[in-house]
């Protein structure tokens, strides 16, 4: 029996007294390529933040490969959301790739982790734009700068949070291209509100409003669609023309 | 012209104008892009309430100020840790209620405060032997620290919760970046004073930064430029007789105005 990439248990959470998460039950294989879909605030986020160990459930628990978060943060890759700098932040995108590398106080970069980063750029097709500065890149190469951070280490578990949202279209094509090579080799899962988008590529969706409604393959929900579109979005807009919603 | 390079004040003056724009290259670049300004004037005047300790209890007050303004920084960089209070809330408290108790403190030490002035605004021609001393000791420190920890102070200024993520003990490096601003605060409290020193913090960092997108050029550019606009604020205010460190203060901020018009 292999690991589980992701097992979660009885899992709630609170923020600010409000129930962020409730009762959530979840296991990911390993090498799944999983999507995390449900409407704006229905703790997409906090789930992945359980995940790599940034919040602490109030209740039940997160295993990653068999271990607490925390400790598993040597296998695990992040894209988060959009991201908040200075415009003229002196950091260049090779610079910004090689902080995935991050070994540890006192440690400095090697040769390997300078290899590294030439093959993430290479991966994301960013090579080229190593010498720019970060704020100088169009969003969607912004965000392939950031997925390279994040596959730089070679991470068994790659989490990535609404990574379309700064894509533009022509760029989703290569986006996926991307993702199918990755998915041989890690686990992936990503967050998004574009169902339709996302529903064509992955192999496996997990619908959440503070309670998980559906997990499990793309086909099978195909037929019973209706109870993963149990948590009220509108955001589902793309994919399933002309639904009506049920208010939940 | 070169006269007044005669005078030992004046050349402790000089030598203090190269040592503080150090701290301000080093540690204001820092504070610049990590948008911590606001934060470092709270550390600042906080600061205030060492010196006030410092006059109460008989001490040099630029000493006492050293860990009152590092606990004052550890405290606003905790309190989003520990309590839901908003840090911009934190800033204002903490921001008057240093003052506050500097001011308690110097009602409280009986007889007259001399220089109390020279803490508030600064007086870089007061500046003595052992004040110069302090300030090449809070230099080496903060360029030591910022050399050891470069790679952990780049990533977490950057994306403090990726940092977070790839291992690195983002909150310890915060705390010690503050702790590094209110060291800087230290070295310039006798030539800017508490009330002004924060534009010399931003200002040369946020004028080099135009001009180069790599961190350790930031540094060394936003240093070199921090001491040719001390310089030239200290000779002005020779020159016109004005208070030097609002002088030193009006010349920052005119080669600001100047370099954002140049730079398009």
């Amino acid at each position: 029996m292999t690991l589980k990439a992701v097992e979660i248990n009885n899992l709630s959470i609170k923020y600010n007294e409000q129930l962020v998460l409730k009762d959530i039950n979840l296991s990911i294989e390993d090498k799944d390529f999983m999507a995390i879909i449900g409407p704006n605030g229905g703790g997409k986020s906090t789930l992945l933040k359980v995940i790599l160990g940034i919040l602490n459930p109030d209740n039940g628990g997160v295993k990653v490969f068999g271990r607490e978060p925390k400790k598993a943060r040597d296998l695990m890759g992040y894209l988060p959301q959009n991201l908040d700098f200075d415009h003229d932040f002196p950091i260049n995108v090779f610079e910004t790739v090689l902080t995935g590398r991050y070994h540890g106080l006192f440690k400095g970069y090697t040769k390997e982790d300078h290899n590294a980063v030439w093959h993430a750029l290479k991966d994301v097709e960013m090579y080229d734009f190593k010498d720019r500065q970060i704020s100088r890149l169009s969003g969607g190469q912004m965000q392939r700068v950031f997925i390279a951070r994040a596959i730089v280490r070679e991470p068994k578990l790659l989490i990535m949070d609404e990574p379309m949202a700064s894509i533009d279209p022509e760029m989703q094509h290569s986006f996926y291209e991307l993702m199918s090579r990755l998915k041989n080799k890690m686990t992936i899962i990503l967050v998004s509100h574009d169902v339709g988008a996302v529903s064509t590529h992955v192999d496996k969706i997990a619908c959440l409003n503070q309670k998980l409604f559906y997990h499990g393959p793309v086909e099978d929900s195909a037929n019973g669609l209706e109870e993963i579109y149990h948590c009220p979005i509108e955001l589902i807009s793309h994919g399933i023309p002309h639904r009506v919603l049920r208010e939940h | 012209m070169l006269e007044f390079f005669q005078y030992q004040f004046m050349q402790r003056a000089f030598i203090a104008a190269v040592l503080v724009s150090i701290a301000c290259g080093v540690v204001g670049s820092y504070v610049v892009i990590k948008r911590i300004v606001s934060l470092s004037g709270a550390i600042s005047h906080a600061a205030f309430g060492g010196v006030g300790l410092g006059y109460f209890l008989g001490v040099n007050p630029v000493l006492a100020a050293i860990p009152f303004s590092i606990i004052s920084a550890m405290g606003i960089g905790g309190i989003r840790q520990i309590t839901n209070i908003s840090e911009d809330t934190g800033i204002g408290i903490l921001w008057s209620v240093g003052m506050a108790i500097g001011v308690i403190f110097i009602n409280l030490t009986p007889g007259y405060a001399p220089d109390l002035f020279s803490y508030l605004f600064g007086s870089i021609l007061t500046v003595n032997n052992t004040d110069l001393l302090i300030m090449l000791t809070l230099d080496v420190i903060i360029v030591a620290v910022v050399y050891i920890f470069r790679r952990e102070f780049l990533a977490v200024s950057f994306d403090e919760e990726f940092s977070k993520v790839v291992g690195l003990p983002s909150l310890l490096i915060y705390m010690l970046l503050l702790a590094l601003v209110a060291l800087s605060v230290v070295v310039l409290i006798k030539v800017v004073g508490v009330i002004l020193l924060i534009a010399l913090f931003t200002i040369p960092a946020a004028i080099s930064k135009q001009y180069t997108y790599n961190l350790r050029k930031l540094m060394i550019l936003a240093t070199i430029i921090g001491i040719i606009l001390t310089s030239l604020g200290l000779i002005l205010s020779y020159i016109f007789n004005l208070a030097s460190g609002a002088t030193i203060v009006m010349v920052l901020a005119a080669a600001f105005v100047i370099s954002y018009y140049l730079k398009d």
